[in-house]
């Protein structure tokens, strides 16, 4: 069973979409859901679906901005873009997971006492 | 910041539902798009390009439901969507909703006005400022009356100098009688009017304020002062047509010119708090330093605290003075007879009454549980009709909290209209309660439906939905889906645990009702016992009227000449009145005031020096224990008993008991003995039956009547017996009065039986209150009885059919009915009984001359409630025996 997907946090998909946002400018969801599935390399399991909840909350909270337009092949669709505040959440919540998978690596590599 | 920013997004996004729903959909069906047209590109057919989007996407409805959750208030939505289900589901089932909303108004009508009531009398303080620091003054309570709850003037100066725990103390003169002040307006008939002289720093120690105008001022109270009076709000309305400009007007009251100096506010009742039942019109200011100033014992104590001072170090301070107040200072013999205990005013009002108020807040309580159990029941009906679209919904993928959710909100709705009803039914019970002024209970004019009211109302409504909604609630949604979904009915498995459930309600309904009915009973039983005393006098057929009379003259002889020469003339005048057996005359009526003068004992035996109190003291005419049916043994007084002859004296019959103790009188009478009171002698002429003084319960007390021919009464009520209602012979008398004495004002002719009936008034409303409730207990439970008997039989119509085709007989079917009805009447009633046996003993201490296990209370009860119980039976049993078998069989 090594080859079954990660089960998102909760509350990392809201980092990551400030993050893509932040990295490829204004998109729309399905752009988004792209570029996250593409960056894990597969690795994560997305039903495109659940990005509409993590966007509305984002958007309510001010940190990312939301408008109709129109796509590279000519369809309507809605686009966001990062706020200010959005890019200071994202810098928060970044160096926190920094810190959080820095601590969780060197607590993982303890060794076993015996092992000396 | 971010956080109260999304929960304004939250509120906006539930409001504006549609456009953001089309909003999501469009963003959807671009996401769909798009992700096809990428699939294309790579090779894909259009099919499968958009096949595979759509599995990328996931259930799209998941999303949609997850952004809306994300978005606006879900929970909200799912409320509002129980709301509406509900309001449609209870408008289809009329009769249902109705029959519900209907019964819980009653049961909790019934608390809300029983908790202002307890509210009002018990737990509000009372309506004066910081009214905890208000404190009621007066010895432990003893056999002499108010002689022995009040205190000399003198008294009341070394007391209020004495002491140092009260801020300060006041009191009333406590013997002013009904109808005691005649108002003269122009040259109209004098009107009659009640009014209390208070110590002059009363109202500003209570905190009163006049509505208009000022209160006393010491200068008021001092001899030689302008009279002077404060009228109640009410008189001022009735009397003065609430002359705005009343303040500074005079007008005659009891003869001379009296200047109105304010009006108190509406919410200051005199005999509200301090004399309940009656109505006071107007206060006047007592001169401590006039003439009551030697009349020994007359006014009662008042105090407020000092801020931080607690009852006890109060109780203290006054136990420490208390011995040293005397009657009259001036004879030192009079000192060292008073004891003062405070106690909080609020006790000395209401505290009487906490016991009766708690039985009665138990039995609307027991009302609420019959009718949350009755609902129960009637849900639990539903529900059975229901479970199949129960079933339905759980397999649709409603989850079983939703369902439950959706069953609690049905009973909050219920309840929350039940309540409205009762709010609107305890306003009605108030006010009527309000307009009693009759009853002698404290306060009932202060009843409101308050803030604490109305909390109290939300608090059982909700406790009440829990308590009905939740037992057929969670029983609904444990069913298994399949079962019920296959489940056609009668005889299944599921059907017969909900008959047990039912069954087991009304059982305890029935047992409630029993409890209920058992105490109400008692009570009432208690009431009849009350009736039956023998009060020592005969209150039908008589009535009195107070009478005017001038009595000044220079001598004391001459004042006694003069009020000898003008009753005679007076009952003479009235005896000749067609109807009229007999006539007579006394200061204080019985269960009226009263008072004691000190305790003759007989001549040359020295009287034991521990004697607390003496007798309680009547001045009367000839002829008045006739006229109040009184029994004597001896003489009566006469006319001939005047202030030269022997001075003369009736005593009681406790009394003469009493004084046997320390003397050997030969024939043990003491009709014809002499007494001494230590200043005069006094001849026994009548030993008379034992009046019952302070109320028609409890023991009677010592009592001596003077005749008026040697002494002075405090008033003048006339007594007349009559063979005619009494209410007929008013202006017969009144005239006969005026032709006498032209100031002789309209005062009020009162039936001696309404003295009996207000004395009774407390204990008939409790035993009335808590009867209604019985009755009303007794209703639901035989609605709870029809209820489940009726339904089984609709349930079983097959069954009997197929019996009645195999040829029971129509008697076989009611019987087999009715014997299921009594067996769960008589467990319920088992059950009840016993508990009623735990109950009553609860109760014992207000029942009067009646046992708690009171065994006529018990089997009266248990055959009401049982032919209640068959009647209630009969009815679907009637029903069972016309069903037509042909019809039951062919029916599914």
């Amino acid at each position: 069973m090594g080859e079954s997907k990660l089960d998102l946090l909760q509350g990392t998909l809201d980092l990551m979409v400030l993050q893509t946002l932040a990295a490829i400018g204004p998109q729309h969801g399905y752009g988004i859901a792209r570029r996250i599935e593409q960056a894990s390399g597969d690795e994560v399991l997305l039903n495109q679906g659940t990005i509409y909840a993590a966007l509305v909350r984002l958007q309510q909270r001010g940190w990312i901005d939301a408008e109709w337009g129109t796509s590279d092949n000519n369809r309507k669709a809605k686009f966001y873009s990062i706020t200010r505040g959005g890019r200071k959440q994202l810098a928060k919540d970044a160096a926190y997971w920094q810190r959080l998978t820095g601590v969780m690596l060197r607590v993982l590599s303890i060794a076993p006492e015996g092992g000396r | 910041m971010g956080a109260l920013r999304r929960a304004l997004a939250r509120i906006h996004s539930f409001f504006s539902k549609p456009p953001l729903d089309a909003d999501l959909e469009a963003e959807i069906a671009a996401h769909i798009e798009l992700a096809t047209q990428e699939n294309i590109q790579r090779g894909l057919t259009p099919l499968e390009g958009r096949r595979q989007a759509l599995i990328r996407f996931g259930a799209i409805d998941t999303a949609k439901f997850q952004q809306r959750e994300a978005r606006g208030l879900m929970k909200l939505d799912i409320l509002l969507q129980d709301l509406r289900y509900t309001v449609r589901t209870l408008s289809r089932d009329r009769g249902f909703t109705l029959v519900a909303i209907l019964i819980l108004a009653l049961g909790i009508g019934a608390n809300i006005a029983v908790f202002s009531v307890v509210n009002t009398l018990l737990l509000r303080p009372l309506p004066f400022p910081n009214a905890q620091q208000l404190v009621w003054i007066a010895p432990p309570p003893t056999k002499c009356g108010l002689s022995c709850a009040t205190y000399s003037t003198d008294g009341y100066d070394t007391f209020r100098a004495g002491t140092h725990s009260f801020q300060d103390v006041t009191g009333y003169f406590a013997f002013s009688s009904p109808d005691n002040l005649s108002l003269q307006i122009g040259a109209g008939a004098p009107v009659p009017a009640t009014s209390i002289d208070v110590i002059a720093n009363f109202f500003p120690l209570l905190g009163v304020q006049p509505a208009m105008g000022r209160a006393f001022m010491p200068d008021d109270a001092r001899d030689g002062a302008a009279p002077v009076v404060l009228l109640s709000d009410a008189w001022w309305r009735r009397q003065f047509n609430a002359d705005p400009a009343i303040v500074g007007k005079a007008f005659g009251m009891n003869g001379r010119q009296t200047t109105v100096i304010g009006v108190l506010p509406r919410s200051f009742d005199f005999g509200a708090v301090f004399a309940p039942g009656a109505k006071v019109d107007a206060i006047t200011p007592l001169n401590l330093y006039g003439p009551p100033r030697n009349e020994g014992n007359i006014v009662t104590f008042i105090g407020r605290l000092k801020p931080g001072i607690s009852l006890a170090q109060a109780q203290q301070d006054a136990a420490a003075v208390a011995p040293r107040l005397c009657n009259n200072i001036k004879y030192p013999d009079s000192c060292g007879n008073y004891e003062a205990v405070p106690v909080p005013l609020k006790d000395y009002v209401s505290g009487k009454l906490r016991r009766s108020l708690v039985v009665l807040w138990s039995a609307v309580g027991g009302i609420l549980l019959i009718a949350c159990v009755n609902l129960s029941n009637l849900l639990l009906a539903r529900a059975a009709a229901r479970a199949k679209e129960f079933a339905l919904r759980s397999a649709l993928g409603a989850t079983r909290m939703r369902i439950v959710r959706q069953l609690l909100v049905e009973s909050l709705m219920l309840s929350g209209a039940g309540a409205l009803g009762g709010l609107a039914l305890a306003a009605l019970l108030l006010a009527w309660l309000r307009s009693q002024g009759a009853i002698a209970l404290p306060l009932l004019g202060q009843l409101k439906i308050d803030g604490a009211a109305l909390a109290w109302t939300v608090l059982i409504a909700v406790f009440a939905a829990i308590f009905f909604g939740l037992v057929p609630g969670l029983r609904m949604a444990s069913g298994n889906l399949q079962e019920t979904l296959k489940d056609s009915g009668p005889g299944s498995g599921s059907g017969r645990k909900h008959e047990r459930l039912r069954s087991t309600l009304v059982v305890t309904e029935v047992a409630l009702a029993c409890v209920l009915l058992v105490g109400a009973g008692l009570l009432l039983r208690s009431f009849l016992k009350v009736l039956d005393v023998d009060l020592g006098f005969e209150p039908q057929h008589a009535a009195a009227i107070m009478v005017d009379y001038d009595n000044s003259s220079p001598t004391r002889e001459g004042a006694l000449q003069k009020q000898t020469l003008i009753l005679h003339q007076v009952l003479n005048r009235v005896s000749s009145i067609p109807g009229i057996q007999a006539a007579g005359i006394v200061d204080y009526l019985p269960l009226g005031q009263n008072r004691s003068w000190g305790t003759p004992f007989p001549k040359g035996v020295k009287p034991p020096p521990d004697l607390s109190a003496g007798p309680l003291v009547y001045v009367a005419t000839p002829g008045y224990m006739r006229a109040m049916g009184t029994r004597i043994r001896g003489r009566d007084f006469t006319w001939d008993d005047g202030p030269k002859s022997t001075n003369v004296v009736m005593i009681n019959t406790s009394y003469a008991r009493f004084l046997a103790n320390y003397v050997n009188w030969p024939d043990g009478s003491a009709v014809g003995r002499m007494l001494s009171d230590g200043s005069q002698d006094m001849l026994v002429v009548g030993v008379v039956d034992d009046v019952h003084e302070e109320g028609t319960e409890g023991d009677t007390g010592w009592q001596i009547y003077y005749p008026i021919t040697q002494n002075f009464p405090n008033s003048a009520e006339l007594v007349i017996r009559t063979t005619l209602p009494p209410a007929t012979l008013a202006t017969s008398v009144l005239t006969a009065l005026r032709e006498l004495n032209p100031k002789q004002p309209a005062a009020e002719f009162r039936p001696i039986q309404t003295l009996v009936d207000h004395a009774n008034s407390p204990r008939q409303f409790f035993m009335l209150l808590v009867a209604s409730f019985a009755a009303l207990g007794l209703v639901l439970a035989a609605l709870g009885i029809y209820g489940v008997i009726s339904y089984s039989v609709t349930q079983r119509t097959q069954e009997i059919g197929i019996r009645m085709a195999l040829g029971a007989t129509r008697s076989n079917v009611v019987g087999s009915v009715l014997s299921r009805t009594l067996r769960l009447a008589l467990i319920g009633i088992a059950a009840g009984a016993v508990s009623s046996l735990l109950v009553s003993r609860a109760i014992a201490a207000l029942l009067f001359n009646t046992a708690p296990n009171d065994p006529i209370a018990f089997a009266a009860m248990v055959l009401l409630i049982g032919s209640v119980a068959l009647l209630a039976g009969y009815i679907p049993a009637r029903r069972a025996s016309r069903i037509n078998p042909m019809v039951a069989l062919r029916n599914n």
